[in-house]
């Protein structure tokens, strides 16, 4: 689904990443670890099209198609999803028109009907309950004064209702306490599928309890240092990015 | 000086071709007015970018423009329909003017409430003469506006509002002011007398617009008196042609635990300036002034506010939101002065700009002077362009770029908008400022589903 090759990139003009291969697979959900500046932001904006940010050499595959030649709401209606480290708060636009706007786009370019008011109430409401996301959160304006917690699972609120081929979940866990990691977390699983395929990024190892990868890559001065398996994810816990030439923080 | 002079001059000779056909003429103490009027004009002349209020807007030459004297033939011309405001407008109370003079057919006054007189001042300027000369305050010859002397001198049209003590008229009362079309441009002075006894309340409704292309000049001035505990809600919107001009000066005296609400939208007009002026008279006395302006091409906009504390405990507060796009400039002047007995007086105040291009351009002057020593008063102020990160956003969840930039736009916009507390007048405002947005537009039903 996802193939990166040889991939390096400036942000802001500065070189970041050096030449990142992977290959993520429809049904796998892949983990990216690294240490604080190591790249792995500037990869998750890469995939969903940030500005500022310019490949320099390789390329990033989306099913087949060079996803850095589309716009971000192409990618979108395309099935490529961002879940934002820092979600953005929009005053004066409502969660749910919000929502129900962005269906309706990525719907219309996917060729399907577009749901109306009482279609997209009903869908919503349900995908909400489910994340534990309380009615008044739907109607406020977006992200504009919810706690942490609510951003985070609105990010994954509005990941349910697009229904993405391609999550990027870049860094849920920050910020969240245990129980709202918990719920995030089973949101997120229950989007598991063998038809989407999921790339977590992270600092730490605890998100990887609750969302157990197939993969975990380690990523330090802006190229992959290392694959594995999930246990990889806990030998860092134990010995940090010291190997990888990162000192401790 | 001489230079002055020669700049007024045209005008003056205007006034003494036309001055014993105006509204009214005969009437000593209204000749005396005029003549009071003409003389400070001629001593003031035009405002130039010298003049302190006017530092940011600069008038385009009048002489060029060739601007003659509205006539009865100007209100004949054809117009298709008066542009609909609200979807029920049918059945309300509407006074429709076509270039300063009465279109019966398009007016409907029928439904106007029991206590509510509607009617042109040169109608009442026949019948109670006495009444006009009682609201139009003496110190008014005494302006140190231009433009507000010459409007004095010439005032030929306008409208008198009246609601006696203790009514309250629930549904808007609509005023409909088209202009254009006509052969040269023409230069109106419309005087509006708006009057709510104590006790009463009302919403009114200016809706400036043009007929089609072409150039025209407004210069109206417009007295507000809001009784003792009596509620004006006073909206304009100027949804001029790209080539009219169009100078407003308001002046308001607010009783005791009286509320003046103005909210002001401006979508278009060459060049436009709104100065709204407020005396706090009364205890307990409220005002909010407050507006939005949408301007395109190279159309500049300026809202000028004085509110005067005069006496304790009174409240003010100011919204106002500003998108501009290509060469558009708007100007945004607030000024509050909290008298020496005006303690415990609560202020705030709040303008916004939002620049499309590189090539718009922004100028807010906020003032604050106070002379009492127990006193709330903040203001603000900023000027930013689209967040490049909410539009990321936006797109990321497949919004196409177009129609997240009207989102957040409007979603700028719609905060001015919650000033407005009539929420009929609030949505159809929201509708027009819809109807401003580029391509790829929200339905303003859905806005409201939410």
């Amino acid at each position: 689904m996802l193939e990166i090759k040889n991939l390096h990139a400036t942000a802001d003009g500065k070189e970041i990443l050096k030449g990142i291969n992977l290959t993520i697979n429809a049904g796998e959900v892949h983990a990216i670890m690294g240490p604080n500046g190591s790249g792995k932001s500037t990869l998750s904006y890469l995939i969903a099209g940030k500005d500022g940010y310019n490949v320099t050499e390789g390329e990033i595959l989306y099913n087949g198609v060079d996803l850095t030649e589309m716009d971000p709401e192409i990618r979108a209606a395309e099935g490529v999803f961002l879940a934002f480290q820092y979600p953005v708060e929009i005053p004066g636009v409502p969660n749910t028109i919000f929502l129900k706007e962005a269906l309706n786009s990525v719907r219309r370019h996917r060729g399907e009907e577009e749901l109306d008011a009482m279609q997209f109430v009903k869908m919503v409401k349900t995908k909400a309950e489910e994340l534990g996301i309380a009615k008044d959160m739907l109607k406020r304006a977006v992200n504009v004064g919810f706690s942490g917690g609510e951003k985070k699972r609105n990010e994954i609120l509005q990941m349910a209702v697009l229904d993405p081929k391609l999550a990027v979940l870049d860094e849920t866990d920050s910020g969240l306490d245990i129980d709202a990691l918990k719920v995030v977390s089973d949101g997120v699983n229950q989007l598991r599928s063998d038809d989407r395929a999921i790339l977590m990024i992270t600092h730490y190892q605890r998100l990887l309890d609750y969302i157990v990868p197939d993969f975990v890559h380690v990523l330090a001065h802006g190229k992959i240092q290392r694959s594995g398996g999930k246990e990889l994810a806990l030998e860092l816990e134990e010995k940090g990015y010291a190997e990888y030439g990162v000192a401790a923080e | 000086m001489s230079k002055v002079v020669n700049a007024a001059q045209p005008y003056v000779d205007q006034f003494d071709a036309v001055k014993d056909r105006l509204p009214g003429a005969q009437l000593p103490w209204l000749d005396a007015k005029r003549l009071a009027g003409i003389e400070r004009f001629a001593e003031i002349g035009l405002p130039t970018v010298k003049t302190e209020t006017w530092k940011y807007t600069r008038l385009p030459n009048l002489e060029e423009q060739g601007f003659r004297a509205a006539t009865w033939e100007d209100g004949q011309v054809e117009v298709s329909g008066v542009p609909a405001f609200f979807n029920d407008a049918d059945s309300l109370t509407r006074l429709v003017y076509v270039n300063g003079i009465i279109h019966p057919g398009l007016s409907r006054l029928e439904n106007l409430p029991n206590g509510v007189s509607l009617e042109p001042l040169a109608q009442v300027l026949v019948n109670e003469p006495a009444f006009i000369e009682k609201h139009m305050s003496s110190e008014q010859a005494g302006y140190d506006q231009g433009f507000s002397a010459l409007n004095m001198a010439m005032m030929e049209s306008g409208t008198v509002l009246r609601v006696a003590s203790g009514v309250i008229v629930t549904d808007p009362i609509e005023i409909v002011y088209l202009c254009g079309s006509t052969d040269q441009p023409i230069y109106r002075h419309p005087r509006n007398l708006f009057i709510l006894g104590n006790g009463s309340q009302a919403t009114l409704i200016k809706h400036h617009a043009g007929i089609a292309t072409g150039a025209y000049f407004n210069n109206t001035v417009t007295e507000v008196s809001v009784g003792d505990g009596a509620f004006l809600r006073h909206y304009t919107i100027q949804a001029d042609c790209l080539e009219a001009l169009h100078l407003s000066a308001v002046n308001v005296r607010v009783g005791r635990d009286a509320t003046y609400e103005n909210f002001n939208l401006a979508i278009g007009g060459r060049l436009s300036r709104t100065e709204t002026r407020v005396r706090m008279e009364g205890r307990g006395g409220h005002c909010n002034l407050s507006g939005a302006y949408l301007m395109k091409a190279r159309e500049h906009c300026d809202n000028t506010t004085i509110i005067d504390h005069l006496v304790p405990d009174t409240t003010a507060r100011e919204v106002f939101k500003g998108v501009l796009n290509d060469e558009a400039r708007g100007v945004f002047q607030g000024k509050l002065i909290v008298h020496k007995d005006a303690q415990r007086t609560d202020g705030y105040q709040m303008s916004r700009a939002l620049l499309l291009s590189d090539r718009a351009e922004m100028d807010a002057k906020p003032e604050l002077e106070i002379y009492a020593d127990d006193v709330k008063c903040s203001h603000g102020s900023t000027t930013g362009q689209l967040d490049e990160t909410a539009l990321f956003y936006l797109r990321s969840r497949g919004i196409p770029e177009a129609k997240a930039r009207n989102l957040l736009i409007q979603s700028f916009v719609a905060e001015a908008l919650e000033e407005i507390s009539d929420i009929k007048v609030r949505e159809a405002m929201a509708n027009l400022v819809i109807h401003w947005l580029p391509a790829q537009c929200y339905l303003a039903e859905e806005w409201k589903q939410a």
